[in-house]
């Protein structure tokens, strides 16, 4: 499949190289990509640049502070131990964000393999891979990770590979059947024709042949892992306390709804705006990348 | 067609086996002794640690293990819930209800709503409602659920008073939960409706009908909308999929008994026997509803009969 940019058709219908630079300029000018990188960088600034912004400890209890509303001294207010909110908030997004895109790292890497290889190689081993997978994907996606969680039990770790299992039958599924699309393209049988092995032309020709579909289920992914890792913290299953993970600050907050609305809020906002900024870059790269998976 | 159905009817049965081998597994994948993990806190007990042992055939093959718990299974009995003290098929009876109600109910506004804002976002497209009503869906389709409803709470619950916070019972107890349950639905119907209907205003036969002379309103119903249902169907088995566990986690923000609920809690007192039958009985549903989109396919669009 080759990445084709919107406005810059070739004449003679063979795609063009074009340097990166000019590739990620030209894509920027999409609208709701811009919008979505711009608010992920600012989210990932403020949270990986907490520690600067922030002098509080976020684990600081400050018994005489407890329930303050949000004001110029504690911008998002406190939690009935008195902690500063503004502070649990930054410093619980390098958990949310940092878990969540662990679980893109480990489940879509090893799901890509498992696609890729029964793609390419079929036969009685591809299509045992393929019918577990379908076997996996048989179960709502929420499901299966509280299934793993109940399995492995609470933790951050466990959390991220109880969500990681569930993305590894979703990219596997996709990179299946864009392997056996790439597979037999003229260029990968001259590579196999010229004596390459079958690493060797995976790793050359098969990889790169499905970057864009890689791209694409990533970005939709990263949103979903997010909400997961957070909705697990919610429950209990994720995150243990005091560690301010968002879904575990939101749990914590709660108990103190018609109390202290803050607690509640302000964690949410954090994540439903990463997940809006991940989604619109996810459009706009569906857009420029392969107008085919456009759908919707 | 009946070829079609016997094939459908394999396919489901087989992936119903599945389904439940995934599911037996889940309580043996649980480090140390499965009798010791069910029994939970009466784990100290020794004699009823050699009874469970014995009555789950723990010292025998794992295939007979299997057999043993899924013909329990088939007569509707999934085991004995230590931490509730109560057999898990009452526990599932009991929870069955308010899920279904709570389901269904977000189903029905998923699909409503979802079809009315991505059928008048395709035909006013480009403008600047489709970009609102499209920015709209993707902001629904991205607001952490466990959040929205803790929101809605605040708002219309705690300052407002429209609602109860914790409980709430019959059609009033439901409005929030569904509201948030449904809203992610509505997003993604949404956006799948907006294509398909644009891509069925591209037809050539639309094209011609209005040529002739059809008035536009009549070419929308008849050719447009119709032929734009039939993809929207399809992720209908998709949709309760993910509301049935959507539910798993609005059930516990409001505080409604159900099978989420129940899991929620099972999962946190290790109480796998229970959590086994809760998964097992979701899948099995969303299983099910996938099969019913299946076979009804073909009615409405004909065409897929022949394949």
């Amino acid at each position: 499949m080759t990445v084709e940019i919107a406005g810059q058709p070739a004449a003679d219908g063979l795609a063009v190289a074009v340097p990166a630079r000019t590739r990620v300029r030209q894509a920027m000018r999409h609208n709701s990509l811009r919008a979505g990188v711009v608010i992920v960088v600012v989210i990932a600034v403020l949270v990986l640049a907490a520690p600067l912004l922030t002098s509080v400890n976020p684990d600081t209890q400050n018994p005489a502070q407890t329930f303050l509303p949000p004001s110029p001294h504690h911008l998002m207010g406190t939690d009935s131990f008195g902690r500063d909110l503004f502070s649990r908030v930054l410093h619980g997004g390098q958990y949310t964000l940092g878990a969540s895109a662990l679980v893109v790292l480990i489940g879509g890497t090893i799901g890509t393999l498992l696609g890729v290889i029964a793609g390419y190689f079929g036969g009685a081993v591809g299509y045992l891979v393929m019918r577990f997978v379908d076997l996996l994907l048989a179960f709502p996606g929420i499901l299966l990770a509280l299934a793993v969680a109940a399995i492995l039990g609470p933790g951050l770790l466990n959390g991220v590979f109880a969500v990681a299992v569930v993305l590894v039958p979703a990219y596997a599924r996709v990179m299946e059947g864009a392997t056996v699309e790439v597979r037999h393209l003229p260029y990968v049988d001259a590579a196999v024709g010229l004596g390459s092995g079958a690493w060797h032309v995976i790793w050359r020709h098969v990889i790169p042949g499905i970057r864009s579909n890689v791209i694409v289920m990533t970005t939709s992914w990263l949103g979903i892992a997010a909400l997961w890792i957070a909705a697990l913290g919610f429950i209990g299953l994720g995150v243990q306390p005091p560690t301010p993970e968002w879904g575990a600050i939101l749990n914590d907050g709660e108990n103190y709804l018609t109390i202290a609305w803050w607690i509640s809020v302000f964690p949410g906002i954090f994540l439903a705006l990463f997940v809006v900024g991940v989604n619109l870059i996810g459009d706009g790269l569906r857009d420029e990348l392969d107008p085919a998976l456009n759908r919707f | 067609m009946t070829r079609y159905l016997i094939k459908r009817l394999a396919g489901v049965i087989v992936l119903a086996f599945g389904i439940s081998v995934v599911v037996f597994l889940i309580i043996r994948l649980v480090p140390g002794n499965p009798a010791i993990s069910i029994l939970g806190t009466n784990a100290g007990n020794p004699a009823l640690v050699a009874r469970l042992e014995n009555q789950l055939g723990l010292n025998q093959p794992i295939t007979t293990q299997y057999v043993k718990w899924i013909g329990g299974v088939l007569q509707a009995n999934f085991g004995y819930s230590y931490d509730q003290q109560l057999p898990v098929a009452t526990l599932i009876a009991d929870n069955l209800g308010p899920t279904l109600e709570l389901t269904l109910f977000a189903l029905v506004l998923t699909v409503v709503f979802g079809l009315i804002l991505g059928v008048t976002a395709a035909l006013k497209r480009n403008s600047a409602y489709d970009t609102v009503s499209m920015g709209t869906a993707l902001t629904f389709l991205s607001l952490p659920s466990f959040w929205l409803g803790l929101v809605l709470l605040v708002i219309f619950a705690v300052q407002l008073h429209w609602f109860a916070v914790v409980g709430g019972s019959g059609f009033k107890g439901l409005v929030l939960p569904a509201v948030t349950l449904a809203l992610g639905g509505i997003g993604f119907t949404a956006r799948f409706v907006r294509s398909s209907v644009i891509e069925a205003l591209r037809q050539q036969h639309v094209v011609t009908s209005r040529a002739k002379g059809l008035s536009r309103s009549a070419v929308l119903v008849k050719h447009v909308i119709r032929n734009s249902l039939l993809p929207v169907f399809t992720i209908v088995g998709l949709q309760t999929g993910n509301l049935l566990s959507g539910a798993v986690i609005i059930e516990t923000v409001f505080s409604r008994p159900g099978l989420g609920r129940l899991l929620v809690n099972a999962i946190l007192a290790k109480d796998y026997e229970t959590v086994q039958a809760v998964v097992l009985v979701i899948a099995l549903m969303y299983a099910l509803v996938n099969f019913v989109v299946d076979i009804l396919y073909p009615v409405l669009d004909p065409r897929i009969a022949y394949r």
